[in-house]
């Protein structure tokens, strides 16, 4: 019940005792990857041994190989930020041009084309990704018969991770950014073309730095979306693996706290790139 | 509305054919990027993944039109019987998920007052900032026979030995509950904090109790939010691998393991498309059937979402 209607003793503490149980059940899975990042034993188990940071900066000679030495996870941190960099660039970009497509331009079958563009939201992301690696290698194989091209991009690998990702993110950058266009306020615009401002120049001065917080929002999610996919990637990967997939394969053969230490160091980026969105959520408001 | 119409209003030292002109150019430079997207990375994969699943290897780079890929599948009991488990335990899934969030959700939007909701709020949204392998890592430590909660329930004098907490449907079911908490709670917030207070009193003035105020008021305002969260859930989870495979180990038996198996590890791209497709069907009716029982627009509902 609310606050302003009389509420039993016995409700009020079965209600903060939920909410407890509640909390510790979303967060204890993150502690205990964070604290056996320091436990000083070969596995990611209790007992405690003593702490030890030979996880993140042990190398080869103890038996210990930490984070910070470990070519392939670093390796495959780079791969995933190099992907993350190229859909956070289309999301955006594509985004922006669809949220003036929604959001301005009049055409027939603008409807239709809008409830498409949700599509993608609610395909299982193991779909999106089949899907486009079996057209994908459609046409480098109809490429190679007639044309003879070999068009290596088509096959499984990062270009063909890139578009996986895209492919739904955009839905999510188009949006945000369309959201904010919505709440434009058109004479702003017309008071700037009266004034004799050419079209580029109203977009430059007037509408970009409009929007310059759902870019960044937008830009901050797909890069944050990108780079934590798994079902869509795991399709597509070639030969390089981003992050998600390597510590997938790492998980299956066998845990060690080196997966725990890079763990943390996402948990802590991750909750840096959280607080800095919603500090500038507030400050805009 | 006839033809396309200029889409941008004209400036004002340009003609008249020229304004419509540039305006049917622009309309055409946002139409194409928007138009190449969705039909090279949606519309055409998904026909070529249809076109797959209707054929049937005949020999050596011959097919044939046929319905083998789709016959197999209900011939096989193994299929369908994973078809089946993992529709309903995904809507196990979303059912426990919806019960388990809603009273947080009351907690955000009504009981907690300012400052404390906004923080309570942010406060449960931040475990899904991080990554669900992330998090899935943490349930194997907690869970697995060496884990920590099968050592704690020895040290309490539970069990005797340790005992196997992973790869059971129990353990995927926290998984997922887990994995899905967020897409269910931030659309009931948004949907109860819009319920006004003064109807609740009212209908408590008038005698109601609390399940008739939750069953006659609090539900049916709330119905585009739980329908919202129920449906995003539910895809998320049908369509989940991470977790299934990770948490439930060889016995999850989770329908996407076996469009897994069948396009990577077999290369039977025939046989996965079809799965895949039927996935989808899946999926798709009951997001339609979502929409229709609570007479929702899909373009409402994943804007709320």
């Amino acid at each position: 019940m609310i606050p302003s209607l009389p509420r039993p003793a016995w409700l009020r503490a079965a209600t903060l005792a939920y909410l407890a149980v509640f909390l510790v059940f979303l967060f204890i899975p993150l502690a205990v990857v964070a604290v056996f990042a320091f436990n000083d034993a070969p596995y990611p188990a209790p007992p405690w041994r003593g702490f030890t940071l030979d996880w993140f900066i042990g190398n080869a000679s103890g038996g210990r190989t930490g984070l910070f030495q470990d070519g392939e996870l670093l390796g495959s941190i780079g791969t995933s930020c190099v992907v993350a960099c190229w859909v956070t660039a289309l999301s955006v970009l594509l985004g922006t041009s669809n949220a003036f497509l929604i959001e301005r331009a009049r055409f027939r079958g603008k409807q239709t084309l809008s409830i498409l563009m949700l599509a993608p939201l609610v395909i299982p992301g193991v779909i999106l990704g089949i899907s486009i690696l079996a057209f994908a290698s459609r046409i480098a194989e109809f490429a190679d018969d007639e044309f003879g091209l070999e068009l290596d991009f088509l096959r499984p690998g990062l270009p063909l991770v890139v578009l996986g990702q895209f492919s739904y993110i955009a839905t999510i950058a188009t949006l945000t950014i369309s959201a904010r266009l919505r709440r434009f306020d058109r004479s702003l615009e017309e008071a700037a073309l009266n004034l004799g401002a050419s079209r580029a120049a109203v977009l430059r001065t007037i509408l970009l730095p409009y929007l310059r917080p759902a870019l960044l929002g937008s830009a901050a999610i797909a890069f944050l979306m990108s780079f934590e996919d798994f079902n869509t990637t795991l399709m597509l990967v070639g030969s390089d693996a981003p992050l998600t997939v390597m510590m997938y394969g790492r998980m299956r053969e066998g845990a060690s706290p080196v997966l725990n230490a890079v763990s943390l160091f996402l948990m802590i980026a991750s909750g840096l790139l959280a607080l800095t969105l919603i500090r500038g959520g507030r400050s805009r408001r | 509305m006839p033809g396309a119409r200029p889409a941008f209003r004209p400036a004002f030292a340009e003609t008249p054919v020229a304004a419509r002109l540039s305006a049917r150019l622009t309309l055409l430079l946002l139409l194409a990027p928007a138009l190449l997207w969705l039909g090279a990375l949606i519309v055409l994969p998904h026909i070529e993944l249809a076109v797959l699943s209707f054929r049937e290897r005949t020999g050596p780079q011959q097919y044939a039109a046929s319905l083998a890929q789709y016959r197999t599948f209900f011939a096989e009991p193994l299929y369908w019987h994973v078809f089946v488990r993992t529709a309903l335990l995904s809507v196990a899934s979303t059912l426990l998920t919806l019960l388990i969030a809603f009273p947080i959700a009351w907690i955000i939007a009504k009981l907690a007052r300012g400052r404390m909701s906004s923080a309570l709020f942010i406060v449960c949204l931040i475990p899904f900032w991080v990554s669900e392998t992330v998090r899935t890592l943490g349930w194997m430590i907690l869970l697995r026979e060496s884990g920590v909660l099968p050592s704690l329930l020895v040290k309490l004098g539970l069990t005797a030995v340790p005992v196997e907490l992973l790869y059971h449907d129990a353990t995927l079911l926290v998984g997922l509950v887990y994995t899905s908490m967020l897409f269910m709670i931030v659309p009931l917030v948004s949907s109860l904090e819009s319920l006004d207070n003064a109807l609740i009193e009212a209908a408590y003035d008038l005698g109601a109790n609390g399940p008739a105020v939750l069953r006659t008021i609090v539900i049916p305002h709330a119905a585009p939010g739980i329908t919202a969260g129920c449906i995003v859930v539910f895809m998320l989870t049908l369509g989940n691998y991470l977790t299934p495979t990770l948490l439930g180990g060889k016995n999850s038996q989770w329908f996407t393991e076996q469009i897994y198996t069948q396009f990577i590890t077999r290369f039977n791209w025939e046989q996965g498309a079809a799965f895949g497709f039927l996935l989808l069907a899946l999926s798709t009716a009951i997001v339609v059937a979502g929409l229709r029982l609570s007479g929702q627009q899909f373009g409402e509902v994943m804007r709320s979402a």
